[in-house]
């Protein structure tokens, strides 16, 4: 029997719930990594960076 | 560009200190940790494959009924046109463009001998079997179209005892009755699967071109993909298995599938991929198109980006 | 300080092809230039992390893509050390993936390819098209249901444009030697590239300010 020691915290092999809007339609994971992206890619150009110092 | 200094000359202002291989390595570290963090979390999605012998054996009605029209020649894969059948007019086209037809039938598959007949030959001891696959070899072409017509007509009404055997009322049917009884016990016997890898005596093989084929000319393996959503009316080129996230680099791709003129158009696949083709190279060659290359400098996002080198600059 | 050993080269040498490729190289990108220590003062974003956080997907992509190698493309699916490792490489994928299309947006809205940097995007763009094939050979040599049915979707768009028969998806022993050698080779060759052109030409600077504009 497989050992199950790696096996994953949460079971995502069940059938996923999908979000419908006219003929669109995607997947609850896609739309997380979607929303993600442009949520990381926002706090990227707003975060400050912080300062260097100059170099001679 | 509407002057200022010069983006192509050397930076003439100050600069900072800047740790190019500390930065690699530290992304490295959050890279693989977040992997890592994901796995345990998730791990990955292993649906098993779909064999000849489990789609014969969870649907023997839908076998049964797909490995006729492979031997009548009437099937999907039969009349798919190059690269595996010489079907006149099965190709798509692209306006007048016939690409699908240019590199010929590479691929050779005929579905009544590849699929049904050398199988069927290959099971030894069955006298009755080799008989019905001479008769039919040997009847003329009108004949065998009405012993299929009636068949499949039969199938309709069919039973299977136990998921296992066919059992069609009495009728004019010649040797395809017993030729399809075979072929079911062979398919659930795991015999199928086999003996499609290996005809041509071969004993390596790494292509599965034939029992794909097969698999696809079926509606169990289709209504599979359904209840995953991975059907092309379900952008399920974008879908993963179970609930884990797919490849949403592809939205577009699959977008154009949903909407007219693709979704009736008997061409969609070449007319989506020449489109896609299309907007790639647009996407290769912003910095040379005319307002697209403008398009950042007009809505002014940069100015949030470089907001402490303007304010320095501006002050 | 050296300076490329020209004063000792006789013309002889000069004529030859190894002195020739090296004086290119190194007049093209001399060592400060190919591992600067600073950056332009401009260069102060948390968006400018997104092109090394891509490499540093590829690496964990490859890595643990030569792991799943090491036993054979079934390991996978009957050893959970195997299935682990099969796990950092999807997603790892997915983190390449990610990084790659925020370091676009990015480079996209700061119009990147100004000054001269045109092949820089280029190269970028074409890695990208060319990941989505890796991927995509990928996602066919899982051998399980997903596999089966890519396979049987994808050779539909190949075949209905001639390519299908050349490049046949459910050739699983083609589909996996692309995967595995022939498209990590162009990715990482275009990778490569993309960061030598990003060291030759420096990172793009800021369109004017007000008041530089004429």
């Amino acid at each position: 029997m497989i050992q199950p020691v790696l096996a994953a915290l949460f079971d995502l092999s069940h059938p996923a719930h999908y979000l419908h809007w006219h003929f669109f339609q995607m997947s609850v994971a896609n739309v997380i990594v979607i929303l993600l992206m442009i949520a990381v890619f926002v706090a990227a150009i707003l975060i400050p960076f912080p300062r260097r110092e100059r170099s001679s | 560009m509407n002057g200022g200094p010069d983006p192509s000359a050397p930076w003439s202002g100050p600069f900072i200190r800047y740790d190019l291989v500390k930065e690699l390595a530290v992304a490295l570290g959050v890279v693989a940790l977040l992997a890592v963090v994901l796995t345990v979390l998730f791990s990955s999605p292993d649906d098993p494959p779909t064999t000849i012998q489990s789609w014969a054996r969870a649907d023997p009605s839908d076998f049964v009924a797909t490995s006729v029209t492979e031997l009548a020649g009437t099937s999907e894969v039969a009349e798919y046109g190059p690269p595996y059948t010489h079907t006149p007019e099965a190709t798509q086209k692209i306006g007048p463009l016939d690409l699908q037809s240019t590199p010929g039938v590479r691929i050779p598959i005929d579905t009544e001998k590849d699929f049904v007949l050398e199988p069927l030959r290959t099971i030894p001891g069955t006298p009755r079997l080799q008989l019905a696959i001479h008769t039919w070899e040997a009847a003329p072409a009108r004949v065998r179209e009405g012993w299929i017509a009636a068949y499949e007509e039969a199938l309709e009404r069919a039973r299977f005892p136990g998921q296992q055997a066919v059992l069609v009322p009495g009728g004019r049917y010649g040797p395809v009755a017993t030729m399809m009884v075979s072929l079911l016990a062979d398919a659930q016997s795991g015999g199928l699967d086999g003996t499609l890898l290996t005809e041509d005596h071969r004993f390596y093989q790494t292509n599965y071109t034939k029992p794909l084929l097969f698999l696809s000319g079926g509606e169990y393996f289709e209504g599979r993909a359904e209840g995953q959503h991975l059907l092309g009316t379900q952008w399920g080129m974008m879908n993963e298995t179970g609930s884990y996230p797919g490849q949403v680099w592809l939205w577009l791709y699959t977008f154009w599938y949903q909407i007219e003129p693709f979704l009736e158009s008997p061409n969609a696949d070449a007319l989506i991929f020449a489109l896609m083709g299309i907007l790639s190279l647009a996407f290769v060659c912003i910095p040379f198109i005319p307002g697209l290359r403008t398009l950042p400098r007009h809505l002014r996002l940069y100015r949030v980006i470089w907001r402490d080198h303007y304010r320095e600059v501006e002050s | 300080m050296s300076d490329g050993g020209r004063s000792s080269v006789s013309a002889a040498e000069r004529r030859m092809w190894t002195t020739w490729v090296r004086e290119r190289a190194v007049s093209s990108l001399p060592p400060d230039k190919l591992l600067p220590d600073r950056q332009p003062s401009y260069v102060s974003s948390w968006i400018y992390v997104f092109g090394v956080t891509t490499i540093a997907a590829l690496v964990v992509v490859v890595v643990s893509g030569m792991i799943l190698g090491l036993a054979g493309p079934a390991w996978w699916h009957t050893s959970s050390l195997g299935r682990f490792f099969n796990g950092i490489h999807l997603w790892g994928v997915e983190l390449f993936f990610f990084a790659m299309v925020v370091h676009l947006w990015g480079k996209f809205f700061m119009g990147a390819w100004r000054g001269g940097r045109g092949r820089t995007w280029v190269t970028g763009a074409i890695a990208f098209l060319v990941a989505i094939g890796a991927a995509f050979t990928g996602y066919l040599s899982q051998q399980n249901f997903d596999s089966q049915w890519i396979a049987s979707e994808g050779k539909d768009g190949l075949n209905s444009v001639g390519i299908g028969a050349f490049f046949n998806v459910s050739n699983f022993g083609q589909m996996y030697t692309f995967h595995v050698i022939l498209l990590p080779l162009a990715v990482s060759a275009l990778v490569v590239w993309h960061v030598l052109l990003v060291r030759r030409h420096g990172v793009v600077p800021p369109y004017p300010a007000k008041g530089q504009e004429r």
